[in-house]
């Protein structure tokens, strides 16, 4: 495999999984949703993970059903492309290339062969030039294929994709703007549009936020950004036309969702309830409150069993037709603001940040899953606009992950700053942390940083405060309790400045402080000042040691966009370039050190070693917005890239969040591979119902089968065919990608024959392969033992010699392939 | 009963041409308009009828904005519950067990006949215009056939047990549906047999003991009965079967009213919450006949319980107990944006009530059942324009004048030297003679009055004092002579041609030498007093005269109409002056036009020969004849920019037409002799808070 060296920057891992509406598969068995770059399955029942739909290159921007094939998905992508899988094995089939950044997709029963997509033809997106295209699917074999046949159903459209929609069976879209509303009949071609007013008496806002539309009546519900939900009759007149008014929402309802027969309109928004609204009698409604944050998108399965919202709190709830939460799937929360910095547990390896209010949330990047929250403010919150409540603002692990500081605050825009410092230690038993001290004026102001010190016998905590001091903090035995707890051990300062940032060597033996523009080191054995850097003008921003190797440098960036490197050794200043580094982050793995700078509406990358000032790696233009919070995050295996450029991430991963709350992070094309062809491997039935239930009765067969295997081995001894691996594709490819039964039956049987010598022989091995077919058709789960059975055995067939046929045999053969071998699955159910 | 005799005295300058006065801002009118009780609305001349809960009739005319043509005063007693018409004759019921038929030419009661079935809940004539049915306590569905000149009892349809609350005829007149106490009984008329006796269901929880009332069913012409209920339901029922096929909960308390549609594809609902609610018969998927009713919008104009509502063609009207009669127009019945296709709500009469004696300073308003005379009060000194004025003499209530008998008082005046006070009741009218010493106040009643003074339907004493004018029947009006202590008739002024119908409005001129007199035709008539006869007839226009008076110097007739246009008509010259040529045609400030109030006084300004005085219940108005008339494109209400200008520019943007909004809701205004403004208020928060609490709602947030 040649080594392509491209790194680019790729939406993986805590993305957004509440950006789209979810789908819910017609067997209600799956649950659908853009994350990131990809499309995420999970399973309903055990809201696992299942697997990613990979393979665009900008984040997905919609998702339906292929409204021909109910095992197909098409989904659309900002980077310009459709493609359709085949879900369930996470196959993408084909490739549409539209060429303009694509903002939604709608499908239609009716319209088959025709997609419809918002795309933005403007050159950028802010100018608002939004159009509803048609796009012919054009009918061709190839994988990838340019959909160039666009035509305009509307320009001019809301970019939310909830505010446009096909209305019975297709037969209109229905699509709003603002405050109008537009109904386009395609047998008429012609569109209808009704506005209503800016404002009524009542100071209402108008403006639509979503509609939804009557599965089998003309029926269109829209909902406003002041609540009220209408429902909009008789709109194919100009004047006519006629809605009611439903109002329950306080705030702007974000979607609505008819059940697929019709009999209930779902809505939902800001308050986080579920409302369920009778359609005949709408006075009529359920409630499904609490859900959490508020609801962003609702939808419904096509049996309307289950309904799914998606919440503002990166959280799809999956919901039973009865009102019951029957399943949650957390992603990574980000309210609006991460105020800690982005960590990793060096236990969990997992990445750790504020989540729900009051709480840090501990996030698996690896697996994308949620693992838990660690509620640290231990108060009730109140969802309540305007509130001062403590919020944990900073958290810091030690080395080796048994003790957890935190610091929570309230009061930030007054003046009565209320905040605590508390200490955390690792419980080995219930494997989760455990309050140990909570220091309530641990500072007389605001705390600006802490660490940890980095050696491995003193566990240390350092605080450096808006009061010009720092505070070291030791562990004390308290000889009553026979429970260590933590008080100050030193306090210092510098000249009565302000210190910004503290940082801990490599070895933990020296602490650098900064004070403003002075950068003081200490030594934490015997709290002596060892010396003074000064390198002005400007503040110091930020503070880094090297590791590894480089652990005799240590880095700092100033306001006045200098980053300098000091030579600990020889204290005095290495290097420095200018540069406006709005991150400095450094990789406990390696000596690498990665640095964001801004600049002019971008964000660089630059990743060097502190030793020598040229970078291992640059990239201009990250992103667009400035990126204050960047980690990295360890492998869980070392990557071997031998390409220069992309050597850096061979041990950890580096993520960064931006402004806009989006996680990126960074990957080779090699990964990329690497990991698309380890997701062709797995299987979506065997992950399907990891339920109890199957883990008891999936080892019982498995156990079983071995069994059977084992007793039958030596009469599986005839050497098996080299066909068996084209079998083995064929059992494996869904049925609907597959060429037509007729004509792979006589392939099939051929593929049998042409293997074996003898008759007899031949007979034999076919029976095993009825066999085996016949024990998947029984059970889809036994599948996987099966094909481990079957791919054994084509291994071992591998070095085997294929016998040669004679003309007669051939003739034979031929006559035999004529029979019946109806006979046979009697043999077959006989068998013990 | 004065509770709050307000009366501040205020400076007012409004700008240069409008001049200054002295303001009375008299708050002690008050007022009380009752509440609507029914409404019946007649396709065929578009009029529409409202009973009010003292039981008087008013007439409104639909298509001329809905002005209130004729009004019947009602009596002691005498409730209204059904209003229905009949072809062109108007019968109403109430709980005193009679039927009412009135004479609205005369704008009276013509006669009333005893049911004899206790009291009376509804009264429902058929489409045929043959019969008419009355639901009574007892009961029994009787039936009385409509006759050229009376009607005539015909017979019971089957007694039921407990009383008939609703009554609907089915549009064939074969079938009735009556709704009562749980039940809906459906009947045929031939027979007059009860076909199908359909339960109601009664409210859950601890409504499920209290009787379920069907206050309103709509019987349709694809025999679909439609019912509004005490539980708060509007359902829908087959008649054939007798089975419910769809229920709407469209409120926690009563469904009071219902009303369909001409075309019957549309229902609305009034409830005792306050709110309307429509139900539209739509068809559930596009260009299919496969129709359904559907509940569409909802209409919250009211504070109170609507008792009535009527769909007219073109809008919904309702009432209820907030006294006010509220038209919300269907947007998509009207092609374009108009006066008519703007909410209109009617709170006040569209007469005066109030009529001011201007040389002796006192105010004489007319309540139902009494008079009150006021005098104003007296400020000391000058004050800074638009500031308040201390009082020197409070105003002063100098009488309270009950009316003899059960009747209501249908109109009153008082003479311009306060001396003399007349009103008339419709079976008779009453002249007083006041006498007024330092501090004691008496009245006499002058008893020998001339026989043809039976009822008058407007009354109006000369600018002298010396003569009094009586609007009689049959477009007529009597004078008589007042002197010391009697009266002698004079003349009665009738006219050749024309209509018969009540004179709502008589105006002398002050030089005692014209009469003229409006009636609901549209006709104005002028007499000469000197030669008492008739001098000429105003060319008949569209819309009715709101308001009308002669100017004193000129002598032109200035008449305000109900579509708000202005005419001015030269009386010697029997002709439109030029000024009222020029306003038809450079034509009226749309603001003007689409204001939703008609004029209820004109007054002149005696200093100032070309302004007119004009008010209607938002804001009077001083038209300045002398200069030039707002165009479409000027801003018409622009006193507030006028004065921010510097005094040379104010020429070239002022116009004729000078807006004071100052005021609440205004009931008169009128020019004393001493230029001082008598402005009668009546602010609508005032008579709000007379009502009964409404229904307590649950409010958001609250």
């Amino acid at each position: 495999m040649v080594e392509k060296s491209d790194i680019r920057v790729v939406r993986c891992g805590g993305s957004k999984i509440n950006f789209r509406p979810p789908i819910i598969s017609h067997d209600s068995r799956f649950v659908l949703c853009v994350s990131g770059d990809s499309v995420k399955v999970y399973s309903t029942r055990t809201e696992e993970w299942l697997h990613n739909l990979q393979g665009h290159n900008n984040q997905v921007t919609g998702i339906a059903f292929n409204p021909a094939n109910q095992l197909q998905v098409y989904s659309c992508s900002a980077d310009g492309t459709v493609k359709l899988w085949d879900f369930i094995d996470g196959i993408l089939i084909k490739t549409f290339v539209i060429g303009y950044p694509l903002y939604s997709l709608y499908v239609s029963e009716k319209h088959e062969g025709v997609i419809f997509l918002i795309v933005s033809m403007g050159t950028e997106s802010n100018n608002e030039s939004f159009q509803l295209v048609a796009v012919h699917l054009p009918k061709s074999a190839e994988q990838e294929v340019e959909a160039k046949e666009l035509s305009t159903v509307a320009s001019k459209i809301s970019p939310n994709p909830s505010c446009t929609t096909f209305g019975r069976g297709g037969e209109f879209i229905a699509f709003s703007r603002l405050l109008q509303l537009n109904v386009y009949f395609f047998r008429k071609q012609k569109t209808y549009s009704f506005s209503l007013k800016a404002t009524d008496k009542k100071a209402a806002k108008n403006a639509f936020t979503c509609i939804a539309c009557h599965p089998t009546d003309d029926c269109i519900a829209s909902g406003h950004e002041d609540g009220k939900i209408r429902l909009w009759r008789n709109f194919n007149h100009k004047k006519e036309y006629t809605y009611s008014t439903k109002h329950w929402h306080h705030d702007a309802v974000n979607h609505l969702c008819f059940t697929p027969e019709g009999s209930n309109l779902l809505s939902g928004g800001i308050e986080s309830v579920l409302v369920q609204w009778q359609y005949g009698d709408m006075s009529k409604k359920e409630f499904l409150p609490r859900l959490g944050g508020s609801i962003s998108h609702v939808s419904a399965s096509a049996d309307g069993q289950l309904f799914c919202t998606a919440h503002s709190d990166n959280k799809i709830s999956i919901i039973e037709s009865s009102f019951k939460v029957s399943g949650l799937i957390q992603g990574l929360v980000r309210g609006d603001a991460v105020s800690t910095d982005l960590m990793i547990d060096p236990r969990s390896k997992a990445l750790v940040l504020n989540g729900k209010p009051g709480h840090l949330q501990f996030y698996s990047l690896l697996r994308d899953k949620h693992l838990y929250n660690l509620d640290i403010v231990q108060q009730e919150y109140i969802y309540e606009a305007g509130l001062d409540q403590f919020e944990v603002v900073k958290a810091v692990f030690d080395v080796k992950g048994s003790w957890l500081a935190t610091v929570e605050e309230r009061g930030q825009k007054t003046s009565d700053l209320e905040f605590f410092l508390k200490l955390w230690a690792f419980d080995e038993t219930t494997q989760s942390f455990v309050l140990n001290t909570t220091v309530t004026e641990a500072h007389s102001e605001r705390i600006t940083s802490m660490c940890f010190s980095s050696s491995d016998e003193t566990t240390m905590l350092v605080t450096t405060a808006q009061d010009g001091q720092f505070k070291a903090w030791c562990q004390t035995a308290d000889a009553q309790q026979a429970q260590n707890y933590w008080s100050c051990d030193f306090v210092g300062s510098y000249h009565n400045l302000k210190p910004k940032n503290c940082c801990f060597s490599a070895d933990g033996s020296i602490l650098a402080v900064s004070f403003q523009e002075v950068l003081t080191l200490w030594s934490p054995e015997s709290w002596e000042l060892l010396t003074t850097l000064c390198q002005p003008p400007g503040e110091i921003r930020d503070l880094c040691f090297g590791r590894l190797s480089c652990s005799k440098y240590l880095l700092s960036t100033t306001t006045k966009n200098l980053l300098c490197c000091w030579n600990l050794l020889t204290c005095a200043l290495e290097w420095s370039t200018s540069v406006d580094v709005s991150r400095l982050q450094s990789d406990p793995l390696s000596e690498n050190v990665a640095a964001f700078s801004f600049e002019s509406k971008h964000t660089d990358l630059f990743v060097f070693k502190p030793s020598e000032p040229r970078p291992l790696f640059s990239q201009r233009n990250v992103c667009s917005e400035k990126v204050d919070r960047a980690v990295f995050v360890p492998r869980e295996e070392p990557f071997n890239s031998c390409d220069e450029s992309c050597q850096w991430l061979n041990r950890s991963q580096l993520y960064f969040l931006t402004q806009n709350m989006d996680l990126l992070t960074f990957s080779s094309a090699t990964e990329e591979d690497r990991m698309l062809s380890s997701s062709k491997r797995l299987l979506i039935d065997e992950s399907v119902a990891v339920t109890p239930f199957y883990l008891l009765l999936g080892k019982h067969r498995k156990q079983q089968h071995k069994l059977n295997t084992e007793t039958q081995a030596p009469a599986d001894k005839p050497p098996h065919t080299q066909g068996s691996a084209a079998i083995k594709q064929l059992l494996h490819t869904p049925a609907h990608v597959l060429p037509a039964a007729s004509v792979l039956c006589s392939m099939f049987v051929r593929s049998l024959l042409i293997s074996n010598s003898g008759v007899r022989e031949e007979m034999d091995s076919s029976e095993q392969e009825m066999d085996s077919e016949k024990e998947e058709e029984e059970s889809e789960e036994e599948m996987e033992a099966c094909d481990g059975h079957q791919e054994l055995r084509a291994q071992g067939s591998v070095d085997e010699q294929k016998p040669k046929l004679s003309k007669a045999q051939e003739r034979e053969l031929k006559r035999l392939r004529k029979t019946d071998f109806s006979w046979m699955t009697c043999l077959v159910d006989s068998k013990p | 009963m004065v509770k709050h005799p307000k009366e501040s005295e205020k400076h007012t300058k409004r700008g240069s041409a409008m001049g200054e006065f002295k303001v009375h801002r008299v708050r002690f009118f008050e007022y009380m308009p009752s509440g609507i009780r029914a409404l019946a609305f007649n396709q065929q001349n578009e009029r529409m009828a409202a009973a009010k809960m003292d039981g008087s009739v008013e007439i409104f005319h639909c298509s001329d904005r809905f002005f209130q043509e004729k009004i019947i005063p009602g009596r002691q007693q005498a409730g209204i519950e059904g209003l229905s018409w009949v072809g062109e004759r108007l019968f109403s019921a109430g709980l005193n067990g009679v039927i009412t038929e009135y004479d609205l030419t005369n704008q009276r009661v013509k006669y009333t006949i005893d049911a004899y079935g206790g009291p009376i809940w509804a009264i429902t004539g058929n489409q045929q215009g043959t019969h008419l049915a009355v639901g009574c306590e007892d009961g029994t569905v009787k039936l009385f056939e409509v006759n050229e000149d009376k009607i005539q009892f015909e017979r019971n349809l089957d007694r039921q047990k407990g009383r008939i609350i609703s009554l609907s005829w089915h549009p064939s007149g074969s079938k009735i549906a009556a709704g009562m106490m749980d039940m809906i009984q459906v009947f045929n008329v031939e027979t007059g047999h009860s076909i199908h006796r359909i339960l109601v269901d009664r409210g859950f929880g601890t409504s499920r003991g209290k009787e379920c009332v069907v206050w309103s069913v709509v019987y349709l012409s694809d025999g679909t009965i439609i019912s509004g209920d005490s539980v708060g339901m509007v359902k829908l029922w087959r008649d054939d079967t007798g089975t419910l096929i769809k229920s709407h909960n469209i409120t926690k308390s009563d469904v009071l009213s219902l009303s369909v549609s001409q075309n019957e594809d549309s229902i609305v609902a009034g409830t005792s919450e306050g709110f309307v609610v429509q139900f539209q018969f739509l068809s559930m998927v596009l260009e299919n006949n496969d129709k359904d009713w559907v509940r569409t919008r909802t209409f919250r104009n009211h504070t109170h319980d609507v008792r009535a509502v009527a769909e007219i063609t073109t809008a919904v009207a309702s009432g209820g107990m907030d006294t006010q009669l509220v038209v919300r127009p269907f947007l998509d019945k009207h092609e374009v944006k108009s006066s008519a296709s703007k909410l209109r709500k009617i709170q006040f009469p569209h007469r005066s009530l109030v009529s001011c004696a201007r040389k002796a300073g006192t105010l004489l308003f007319q309540y139902p059942g009494h008079l009150e005379l006021w005098r104003l009060g007296e400020s000391e000194g000058e004050g800074i324009p638009g500031s308040s004025l201390l009082l020197k003499r409070k105003p002063e209530k100098l009488l309270h004048l009950k009316v003899k008998g059960e009747d209501h008082i249908r109109c009153s005046a008082v003479s311009s030297c306060g001396e003399w006070i007349a009103y008339s009741t419709t079976s008779s009218l009453r002249l007083y003679k006041l006498h007024c010493d330092s501090n004691n106040v008496s009245i006499t009643k002058i008893s020998k009055l001339p026989k043809v003074l039976g009822s008058a339907s407007q009354l109006c004493f000369s600018s002298d004092s010396s003569h009094l004018f009586s609007a009689s029947t049959q477009s007529s009006v009597h004078m008589v002579s007042l002197s010391q202590s009697e009266c002698k008739f004079v003349a009665t002024f009738k006219t050749k041609s024309g209509s018969h119908q009540a004179i709502h409005l008589l105006t002398a001129s002050e030089d005692g030498k014209w009469l003229a007199s409006a009636n609901i035709d549209n006709e104005v008539h002028i007499y000469n007093l000197q030669t008492r006869k008739a001098h000429c007839t105003v060319p008949i226009y569209s819309s009715a005269v709101s308001a009308m008076a002669i100017h004193p110097t000129t002598n032109c007739l200035f008449m305000v109409h109900a579509d708000q246009q202005i005419f001015e008509f030269s009386i010697e010259q029997k002709e439109y002056t030029d000024w009222s040529r020029l306003v038809q045609r450079q034509g009226l400030h749309k603001i003007w036009l689409e204001r939703d109030t008609p004029c209820l006084n004109v007054t002149f300004n005696q200093k100032n020969p070309s302004h007119v005085i004009l008010h209607d219940m938002y804001m009077f108005c001083i038209i300045d004849q002398s200069q030039p008339l707002p165009d479409s494109k000027s801003q018409f209400l622009n006193q507030l920019t006028l004065r921010s200008l510097p005094e040379e520019q104010r020429k070239s943007y002022s116009h004729a037409f000078k807006v004071c909004k100052t005021f609440k809701e205004l009931l008169c205004v009128d020019v004393m002799c001493d230029q001082s403004l008598v402005v009668v208020e009546r602010p609508l928060e005032d008579i709000t808070a007379q009502l009964p609490a409404p229904i307590k709602q649950k409010k958001f947030a609250t």
